[in-house]
């Protein structure tokens, strides 16, 4: 009988047709971003918001088919590592959104604030 | 002609190497030691032993040693640097100007920070977890040890780029975080910000797969039976530590990266111009650089959770709100990076909500001091060498901790805020706080990896060399720093009155310094004396981990059969039960040794020299050759042998044979 030092990662629950599937879906999210950007068929402002949206279901679809987050048995580290992820992230980009517009905020003249509102751009 | 030069060179040219004396005294000895190293390993036909045995070994005990030895190494010329600023702080007063000029001292104060915090401590702190981490949790090696031999050589290849810079161009002098503009081209047009830059990429790319590989070793090759809640507190504390390297070092990756852009590129990411903003980088670098420290202190704590424990002979009080303190920590951590920038212009609101988080941040680390406290409350408490850094470290990190809760006020930081105050505070708690408790760490394990004990009278005496050496050295600072001096100066006016406090501070270095040299001492001493200071035990100072109840030296295979664990401190409940227990031992299979690793790291330096000179070829040439020997490595059809149970047995017995006698 042999012991194995370290066991190599397996994925019992995920099959090649979940993995095609989820290539499929999210092949048809970017293409129809791709198509919608190309033929103007909303304003600008509605596209923004359908892209938004398009790439975040492209995000869900892929930790469904490739990262396997809701079908994994107990204890659940894949997801709770994931969870944490998101807190972070979460954390360090509205932190950083907020600091950066308070920066700005209190080490700039309000006519360069209205300048820069001007020119379009964010902070 | 020109033209084939800068293809085939970039950059480089004859005027890379340094024209002054301290700089190029440095380089030429660097150089001499490597030679005189390679004479005496070639003398002693060892090279053969070094590369089959060393360089290659996957075993993470060995890889653990060499990490430490590196981190010796980079600990010391960081010390030599420490001691160049001091005198030169020391003398450069009024109308003498000392015996640097500024841009080599500020050189020098980069390399320093550089060097102590990213090749001193994280390689202390990997060698320790390599030598303990698996042995604690009951597993036969880390879960992926290929990958483990490889961050070692990424992180030998960063720390070679820094040295490079001594002899080939010159070194970052923007600071240890290299703030723009200062680092931009426009401000530091040689290659030291490349150098930099190249060598915490490299090495950072190497601390995050480590991280990445203790990470899953503590949460896939624990013993069968240790569930999280029985895991002893150093395992615990190294899971918190790899969760933050995992989430914090690729946003050193990408910020040093959007740098490199800027510098060579002519891209604005932190430049004034086109909508950059280099106050973006200062973010980053410190959403990156406060986690840092925690992933650094964070060991620290374990080791010590391990050390008082054992040494008060009491179980560790108050495991459950142990636990809880380094989670909440390890959260927490990412909350609170603005601290390191209150005085750069954002409002009241932002200042206060990141103040009161640090001050919230400063209450499970005093949980976790006060359960150290009362671990020893009533216990049998025997005073060795380890808890004497123990002892050392609650006073310091005490003292340390309330100068952060001060800085972490925003109107007091105000003042503080670039002072030698701050440089004090983050001293008192990486020197007190990490390196006593590296030490401490390595003490305790020492017979662990080695098989005999470490003296414990010169241990003392450079303790308390070390102690008295950093009151000395920065006490002065904290004073220094509340008169008004800022950190970085290299001249004063005399009539402020400071030259006598900075003689103290640089006295105290060599105070600190002679504590290294006691330390090597000591090591000698021990080494001369191995027969007698024997541990044939394999469990000198009663230990409660899984890591005591094999033979020490360990052997390479760890466990002869893995152990099941049924309770917290499990060596403790079973050692004086069950005997030797008849254990099935069966074949192993065990991972060879790889030349692929080193391989890789040389030829990162190539790849990072290359970047830092913009020899492209050399670049696309190097990264192709990675790739081609990554995919070399993974088509070897076998990477393990069948290690024989008649092997293990027979080492067993020798043990088991020497113990009785
Ligand atoms: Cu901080």
């Amino acid at each position: 009988m042999k012991t194995k030092i370290y066991q190599t990662p397996s994925h019992p629950d995920a099959n090649l047709k979940q993995y095609i599937l989820g290539y499929t879906v999210s092949v048809l999210f970017t293409l129809s971003a791709f198509f919608l950007v190309k033929n103007t068929v909303f304003t600008r402002n509605v596209l923004e918001y359908v892209v938004a949206s398009l790439a975040i279901s492209q995000f869900i679809i892929q930790i469904v088919f490739f990262l396997h987050l809701f079908n994994e048995r107990n204890p659940r580290f894949r997801l709770l590592v994931f969870l944490l992820m998101l807190a972070i992230v979460l954390i360090l980009v509205v932190g950083s959104l907020w600091i950066m517009a308070n920066l700005n905020h209190n080490m700039t003249l309000p006519s360069q604030i209205r300048y820069m509102n001007n020119q379009g751009g964010g902070f | 002609m020109l033209y084939f030069a800068s293809f085939f060179l970039g950059k480089l040219n004859r005027h890379a190497i340094p024209t002054d004396m301290v700089t190029l005294g440095a380089a030429v000895s660097i150089v001499l030691g490597l030679i005189f190293g390679a004479i005496l390993i070639t003398y002693f036909h060892k090279w053969k032993y070094l590369w089959k045995e060393w360089l290659t070994s996957v075993d993470h005990k060995k890889i653990g040693i060499m990490y430490i030895i590196v981190a010796v190494l980079m600990l010391i010329r960081g010390g030599v640097d420490a001691l160049m600023l001091r005198g030169q702080q020391a003398t450069s007063v009024g109308v003498h100007h000392g015996y640097l000029s500024s841009s080599t001292f500020a050189q020098v104060f980069s390399a320093h920070g550089t060097i102590m915090i990213f090749f001193a401590a994280m390689g202390l702190m990997f060698g320790i977890i390599n030598l303990v981490l698996p042995l604690q949790i009951g597993s036969r090696d880390v879960a992926f040890p290929f990958m483990n031999l490889t961050s070692f050589w990424l992180f030998v290849a960063g720390m070679v780029l820094v040295n490079v810079s001594l002899g080939i161009g010159d070194f970052s002098a923007a600071g240890w975080l290299a703030y723009p503009p200062l680092s931009e081209l426009r401000y530091s047009p040689t290659v030291g910000v490349d150098y930099w830059i190249w060598s915490l990429e490299i090495a950072g790319i190497g601390s995050l797969l480590s991280g990445v590989n203790f990470f899953t070793t503590i949460l896939k090759t624990r013993a069968p039976g240790m569930s999280l809640t029985k895991m002893p507190m150093f395992a615990w504390s190294v899971l918190c530590t790899t969760s933050l390297i995992i989430f914090a070092f690729p946003i050193l990756t990408v910020t040093l990266t959007l740098l490199y852009l800027d510098r060579t590129m002519g891209m604005h990411f932190f430049t004034a111009a086109a909508g950059g903003n280099m106050m973006m980088y200062v973010n980053l670098i410190w959403a990156w650089g406060h986690p840092e420290v925690y992933i650094l202190i964070l060991p620290a704590f374990g080791i010590f959770s391990e050390i008082v424990a054992t040494f008060s002979h009491k179980r560790l009080f108050g495991y459950r709100t142990m636990v809880g303190a380094l989670v909440s920590i390890t959260v927490l951590s990412f909350t609170v990076w603005l601290h390191h920038f209150f005085t750069m212009g954002a409002g009241a609101d932002v200042n206060g909500f990141f103040g009161i988080m640090t001050m919230v941040i400063a209450i499970p680390t005093g949980v976790k001091i006060f359960n150290w406290l009362f671990t020893m409350y009533k216990g049998r408490i025997k005073f060795s060498q380890s808890m004497l850094w123990f002892f050392g470290f609650v006073g310091l990190f005490t003292v340390g901790g309330v100068a952060g809760v001060i800085l972490a006020m925003p109107p007091a930081d105000f003042q503080l805020h670039n002072s030698l105050f701050l440089v004090a505070h983050f001293h008192t708690m990486i020197v007190g706080g990490v390196l006593f408790g590296y030490f401490a760490g390595l003490s305790y394990w020492f017979p662990k990896i080695f098989g005999y004990k470490l003296n414990e009278k010169l241990g003392r005496i450079s303790f308390y060399l070390w102690f008295s050496g950093f009151l000395l050295a920065f006490v002065p600072l904290y004073i220094l720093g509340l008169l008004g001096a800022t950190r970085r100066i290299d001249h004063y006016s005399a009539s402020l009155g400071w030259q006598p406090l900075f003689i103290i501070a640089g006295l105290g270095v060599l105070v600190i310094a002679s504590g290294v040299f006691m330390m090597i001492i000591q090591h000698l001493v021990s080494f001369i004396n191995r027969d007698k200071l024997k541990d044939k035990t394999g469990d000198p100072w009663n230990g409660k981990t899984l890591e005591w109840s094999v033979s020490s030296p360990a052997p390479f295979y760890n466990f002869a059969s893995i152990p099941v664990v049924h309770s917290r401190d499990f060596y403790w409940d079973i050692k004086n039960i069950i005997k030797h227990e008849p254990k099935e031992i069966t074949d192993v299979l065990m991972p060879k040794n790889s030349n692929h690793a080193p391989i890789i790291g040389f030829i990162s330096i190539l790849f990072g020299f290359s970047m830092v000179w913009h020899i492209w070829w050399l670049s696309l040439v190097s990264l192709l050759l990675i790739i081609i020997v990554i995919f070399n490595r993974f088509n070897d059809e076998n990477p393990n042998y069948l290690l024989r149970a008649e092997e293990i047995i027979e080492i067993e017995q020798s043990h088991l044979r020497l113990k009785e006698s």
